[in-house]
């Protein structure tokens, strides 16, 4: 899939973000940049650390080291006195709300329907009016094929269902960015597809977005770059034909022979 | 054995793809079914016994008792009985909320200070803690608000003008209430999913927000019910606060029965209004479980009469209690 050349400043900016959780070091300098509409999917063995990244985006996890821009501006700190400091809960949540997040277990609010679910942030956190974010809701809620469910309970949906729910719910924010962790890994093999072909068409309408993933036919077809973490480095990265079949270092190798 | 059903009735049509298991009579199992009714008829007349005895007791003066359960005293009594039990649940749940957060935030400071409030106030009786407050004034004369440690007073006043018998009242049976709730609204904050504070987070809300709108929504059907069994026990224990001279229905009973002598007739008046209040709060603690489940369940739970009918039956036919009840 092709796009159009990249604008000169990333969209996202990643700067030799290390965690460590106590002794665990768990991310050990990652340097990574994503350019406006660009489709990274992120691949590794499970530890390797790719939801500690992208919670490290959003400051879900407070990275130990390392910055993440968005449009040039620094995420979750500010410089005072010379000092990077955290910034206040305030401005921090306002960030996020620029950043759309998808979790493997959904985590949808379930004592809300569908379509309140959706509403939910534009109406609290935007201050947009409840009719104008429920015509927005219903549009997206059509956009992910679930028009006719606005009034169902998490507990009545599906999990593919649900998981769709919550790529409407995510894109109600209008984000600048999506991060997506292994947004298919909970659902039965025969449901996977649906919510893959939301991510796709999402794709085509040049979303930006950075997808933890163990779909290697969709990193195939969608991504414009595949990067491949193990033990908390990005081990190699590139056009997803070539990292996924000819990649060139020996764990990649050993971690795609495991997979087929 | 499935031959044998279809020869016995002949408008069965015959299925040879199975065969039935039928219920088997042993000896023991009849031995139990006798066990079981008698056993039924004995509670059943023991049952009619006591109501004989209360209909037909002197002591009880069922007269005395219909011409108190409506007198001016007793209403004013019940009234403040309510009063006393919503604003003690008022405090006791505000308190409890803050103390619960307190003890989840990750401040040590905070999280000692709330275990210390637990400590103390579970730790001692009601009714001493009810004399305490009470008697507040010969341990704090003067209540002062201001910068501690001999910094400039905002606000200072006379212990014993706070403290009256009602404030008392209140204040104990809410700081107490307080440290029971707490560990309720915990329990029901802890039982929700880490999963929603983090979707909430990641949508842009703050922790506040969160806590509001998703997280304590979600905790109450987990709260509910024990708070409202502690409403119901606060009522009950409402009338500790009749050794301080509070004029609760208790007291206003004792009032009455001190000079008149018709302390039995009295109790039982006192008991007939805490079971209907009681009970009262019964359906409508359903009706707030019910309210708050949404979304916790697939088809709403049955209504009060629904589960009252079914309970109702399973008294009535024992035999197939276990089909309704379960359900
Ligand atoms: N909150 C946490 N506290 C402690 N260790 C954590 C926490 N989150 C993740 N880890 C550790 O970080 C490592 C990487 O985990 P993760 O980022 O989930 O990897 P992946 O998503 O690639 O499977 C694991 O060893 C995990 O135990
Ligand atoms: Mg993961």
């Amino acid at each position: 899939m092709t796009r159009p050349p990249s604008t000169d400043r990333p969209l996202l900016r990643l700067c030799g973000i290390h965690k460590r959780f106590g002794d665990n070091h768990v991310l050990r300098g990652v340097d990574l940049d994503i350019a406006a509409r660009e489709v990274v999917c992120l691949i590794g063995p499970s530890g390797s650390g790719k939801t500690t990244l992208l919670r490290c985006v959003n400051h879900l996890e407070v990275p130990t080291e390392g910055r993440a821009i968005l449009e040039g501006e620094l995420l979750g700190q500010y410089t005072h006195r010379g000092r990077l400091v955290p910034l206040p809960p305030r401005e921090l949540a306002a960030q996020r709300s620029a950043i759309g997040m998808v979790f493997q277990h959904f985590n949808l609010f379930g004592h809300k329907t569908a379509l309140e679910n959706v509403i939910e942030a534009p109406t609290q956190v935007r201050g947009v009016s409840r009719k104008e974010a429920v015509g927005t809701a219903t549009e997206l809620l059509r956009r992910v094929g679930l028009a006719d469910k606005a009034d169902a309970y998490p507990r009545q949906l599906s999990g593919g269902q649900k998981q769709r729910v919550a790529i409407a719910r995510a894109l109600a924010m209008s984000p600048k960015l999506m991060l997506f962790d292994e947004p298919t890994s909970a659902l039965d093999p025969e449901i996977v597809g649906e919510v893959l072909d939301v991510m796709r068409q999402l794709a085509a309408d040049g979303m930006t977005m950075l997808v933890a993933t163990h779909e290697m036919t969709f990193a195939r077809d969608v991504a414009d770059r595949v990067v491949f973490m193990d033990g908390g480095v990005i081990v190699e990265q590139g056009p997803p034909n070539q990292v996924l079949t000819a990649p060139t270092h020996e764990r990649t190798k050993r971690f795609l022979a495991r997979l087929l | 054995m499935s031959a044998t059903r279809s020869d016995s009735d002949a408008s069965v049509t015959a299925l040879d793809d199975h065969v039935e298991r039928r219920p088997q009579t042993t000896p023991a199992g009849v031995a139990l079914t006798i066990l079981r009714w008698v056993v039924r008829i004995v509670v059943l007349v023991l049952l009619i016994d006591v109501v004989r005895i209360l209909v037909t007791s002197k002591t009880i003066e069922w007269g005395t008792v219909a011409h108190y359960l409506t007198f001016g005293q007793i209403l004013s009594g019940v009234l403040t009985t309510l009063e006393l039990t919503v604003a003690g649940m008022a405090i006791g749940i505000a308190l409890g909320v803050i103390l619960a957060l307190m003890r989840l935030s990750s401040s040590l400071v905070m999280n000692m200070a709330a275990s210390g409030y637990l400590w103390l106030f579970r730790g001692t009786p009601l009714l001493v803690q009810i004399l305490f407050l009470y008697n507040l004034a010969s341990f704090i004369p003067r209540v002062t608000i201001g910068v501690p440690f001999g910094g400039p007073t905002l606000v200072s006043s006379d212990t014993n003008s706070l403290i009256t018998v009602t404030s008392a009242a209140i204040l104990a049976l809410g700081l107490n209430q307080a440290a029971y709730m707490c560990e309720i609204v915990r329990a029901g904050i802890l039982s929700v999913d880490e999963g929603q504070l983090e979707a909430s987070l990641a949508l842009g809300m703050t922790r506040r927000r969160a806590m509001r709108r998703i997280i304590l929504p979600q905790a109450m059907p987990v709260i509910i019910p024990p708070t409202g069994n502690n409403a119901i026990a606060l009522l009950k224990d409402s009338s500790l606060v009749s050794v301080i001279s509070m004029k609760e229905l208790l007291y206003q009973a004792q009032l009455i029965y001190s000079a008149q002598f018709n302390t039995i007739p009295l109790l039982v008046v006192v008991c007939i209004w805490y079971l209907a209040m009681t009970t009262v709060s019964t359906i409508g603690q359903h009706y707030l479980e019910r309210h708050f489940g949404r979304g916790t369940t697939r088809t709403s739970p049955p209504s009060f009469r629904q589960r009252f009918g079914r309970n109702l039956t399973s008294i009535l036919r024992p035999g197939r209690a276990a089909e309704g009840v379960g359900a």
